[in-house]
């Protein structure tokens, strides 16, 4: 009893501290810059939502959040439509060179973005694609779509293949067999995709804020330049912090239970 | 509606997996294709349904040229020794689903589900998913979705083996009923020799790829053409014995010798493969013909009710089965009682050249 009291407290601890930035992040966002700079204080004295009204009233800023999201959703969505397929081919057909294409795909990962930096926005630059929504979409998905397509295959390869021959004999055709019984059977591992790629591309900055310049730029992007005339606005960064946090609250309640199922079931 | 094989040989990385089949399928039997695990009776199954193509040879339906045509346009049904239904669908959809795929109007397909569904005891069911159902329950409604659509060519690959005893005692009972008044082609693959005898219809004996015997599940069981034929077909294997026969004697391993009779009668003198079922040989005599041999005992297996007794001389060993609980120590020699009326006698080739004569008795 004492054990399992002594382990509560230690668990209650760690989750304390590691609340605490987050904490001392919104604690921020409702402070006046003066307070911030002036004194330690626990908890805001002169509670504001000032800093929020800023970020929702400024397109300069609340266009940040716009264009992440515009990306961020694109990519999800452009990694499934090209990793499912991918995927169903590994695991369902064997051809030339499979398992080291296979390989291959997961090497892609293994580069830092920096390396991709240059040629990407050589690249973009001259078919004009820079500063587009679909340039950072596209450039995520260099990262997204191999690792996409090796949790995917992990689920798709539990599902037995005599589920699709089944429905072959049925009388389904191949995209309707896909659709309506094949997706269903995987849709944990789907949501867990979609999870990563979400998570991937909603924290990078680098190919980012390079690829964009004022149409794109991401929110990430925005916080870091925000040194005016006066100064650092510590308030209006800290509310801008805040609100990048709760996308992937968001998300990450979604796929909860996906999440635990998917992490038991594929092989990530 | 009749199927049939012609020279259907499959290879894969250069391992024939089907050599030279023939067979042709009647409408409205049904049909056992009994095998061990590898002879190929999954492999000829996917031929037959379209799911692999042959690599030489044709496949007719009905006479028509059917080797190519994909699986969606060929009328058939499958059921896996894996209960395979669709999860996210419930057990209603899942039985519906080839029917909705056919466009059947609602009435009708409504009316066919309870059907199926009543024959095969999942009426209470039909709203849970099949995941959430036992074994046996989910089984019933893969093959509830296999009999819906009245399909020409019904194939069952081993569908009781992961089920328990009593489950598969009563789905085989069952099956016989389901398909007396079809016209559809049924064929059953199973390793199990009683399963096949149990289930009766015509018997495909399949070894290493290849079609050994085919016929009435009768004649095929008291007439093997080869000894490969009655080792599959028999439960425990057969025992085979080397002996030679003389102008009137047949000699088995220079050891045991016994007259022949007069079924034996017309055989050549030389050397021959003597065969007997474990059933037939017996620790008491039953014939004044029946040949006493002097054996001790390896094992003594109880199954149930009945005992497997592993036998040996210095020459060779026996099987018997007996009916009842016999226990004896290893080593504990008996004297065992062959019936020299009931041997299946095969030449050094293999080959059958008589089989006992069935005595109706008085």
């Amino acid at each position: 009893m004492t054990m399992s009291k002594r382990k509560t407290l230690g668990i209650s601890l760690y989750i304390l501290f590691v609340l605490v930035p987050i904490y001392w992040l919104l604690n921020m966002s409702f402070k006046t810059n003066e307070e911030i700079l002036s004194s330690l204080t626990l908890w805001p004295q002169h509670f504001t939502l000032a800093n929020y009204e800023v970020i929702f009233s400024d397109p300069s800023w609340y266009s940040g959040y716009i264009n992440s999201i515009l990306y961020v959703s694109m990519n999800v969505v452009i990694t499934l439509l090209v990793a499912l397929p991918a995927a169903y081919a590994f695991s369902r057909y064997r051809f030339v060179g499979d398992k080291h294409l296979f390989f291959w795909l997961l090497t892609n990962r293994m580069a830092p973005p920096a390396v991709f930096l240059l040629p990407f926005f050589q690249l973009y630059s001259s078919v004009g694609l820079f500063d587009t929504h679909i340039a950072v979409a596209l450039a995520h998905c260099l990262f997204n779509v191999p690792l996409a397509v090796w949790i995917l295959e992990g689920f798709m390869s539990g599902v037995p293949r005599e589920i699709d021959e089944t429905a072959y004999i049925d009388g389904y055709s191949f995209p309707r067999f896909f659709v309506r019984i094949f997706l269903p059977m995987i849709r944990s591992g789907i949501g867990v995709t979609a999870f990563f790629a979400f998570m991937f591309s909603w924290v990078e900055l680098l190919l980012a804020r390079t690829l964009t310049s004022v149409e794109a730029k991401p929110i990430a992007a925005i916080m870091t330049r925000t040194v005016g005339a006066a100064g650092i606005d510590w308030g209006v960064l800290s509310a801008a912090g805040a609100l990048t946090i709760i996308p992937g609250l968001l998300v990450i309640w979604f796929v909860r239970n996906h999440v635990a199922k998917g992490f038991a079931l594929g092989r990530v | 509606m009749s199927l049939t094989l012609e020279n259907v040989t499959r290879v894969v990385d250069g391992v024939p997996f089907i050599a030279d089949a023939n067979i042709t399928f009647e409408p409205g039997s049904f049909n056992v294709l009994l095998g061990r695990t590898l002879a190929g009776k999954t492999s000829l199954m996917r031929l037959m349904a379209g799911l692999d193509k042959p690599t030489s040879g044709r496949i007719l339906m009905d006479g028509g040229d059917v080797t190519g045509v994909p699986v969606q346009q060929r009328n058939i049904s499958m059921v896996y020794q894996q209960f395979i239904n669709y999860p996210s669908m419930t057990v209603r959809e899942n039985i519906a689903s080839p029917l909705r795929l056919a466009k059947l109007p609602e009435s009708q397909i409504e009316k066919r589900v309870r059907e199926t569904a009543a024959m095969l005891h999942i009426e209470p069911y039909l709203e849970r998913h099949p995941l959430e159902l036992s074994g046996g329950q989910q089984q019933r409604t893969a093959m509830a979705r296999a009999l819906v659509k009245d399909a020409s060519l019904i194939l069952f690959d081993e569908p009781l083996v992961n089920l328990d005893y009593k489950l598969r005692e009563e789905l085989r009972f069952e099956m016989r009923e389901l398909f007396k008044e079809r016209r559809s082609i049924a064929i059953y693959a199973t390793t199990e020799a009683h399963e096949a005898l149990a289930l009766g219809g015509t018997t495909t004996l399949l070894h290493e790829g290849q079609i050994v015997q085919s016929g009435p599940v009768n004649s095929v069981y008291s007439q093997p053409v080869n000894i490969q034929a009655a080792e599959l077909f028999s439960e425990p294997p057969i025992n085979l014995i080397r002996g030679r026969v003389s102008d009137s004697e047949v000699t088995f391993d220079e050891y045991a010798h016994f007259p022949l009779n007069q079924d034996l009668r017309q055989l050549a003198p030389g050397e021959y493969w003597f065969g007997v079922r474990p059933s037939h040989v017996g620790l008491v005599p039953h014939n004044d013909d029946d040949l006493e041999l002097s054996t001790l005992v390896e094992l003594a297996e109880i199954s149930g009710s009945e005992t497997f007794m592993h036998v040996r001389n210095e020459h060779f060993g026996l099987v018997l089965q007996l009916s009842g609980v016999h226990e004896y120590h290893t080593d504990t020699a008996i004297k065992v009682y062959l019936p020299t009326h009931k041997l299946f006698v095969f030449g050094m080739d293999g080959n059958l050249i008589q089989a006992p004569v069935k005595r109706v008795r008085g």
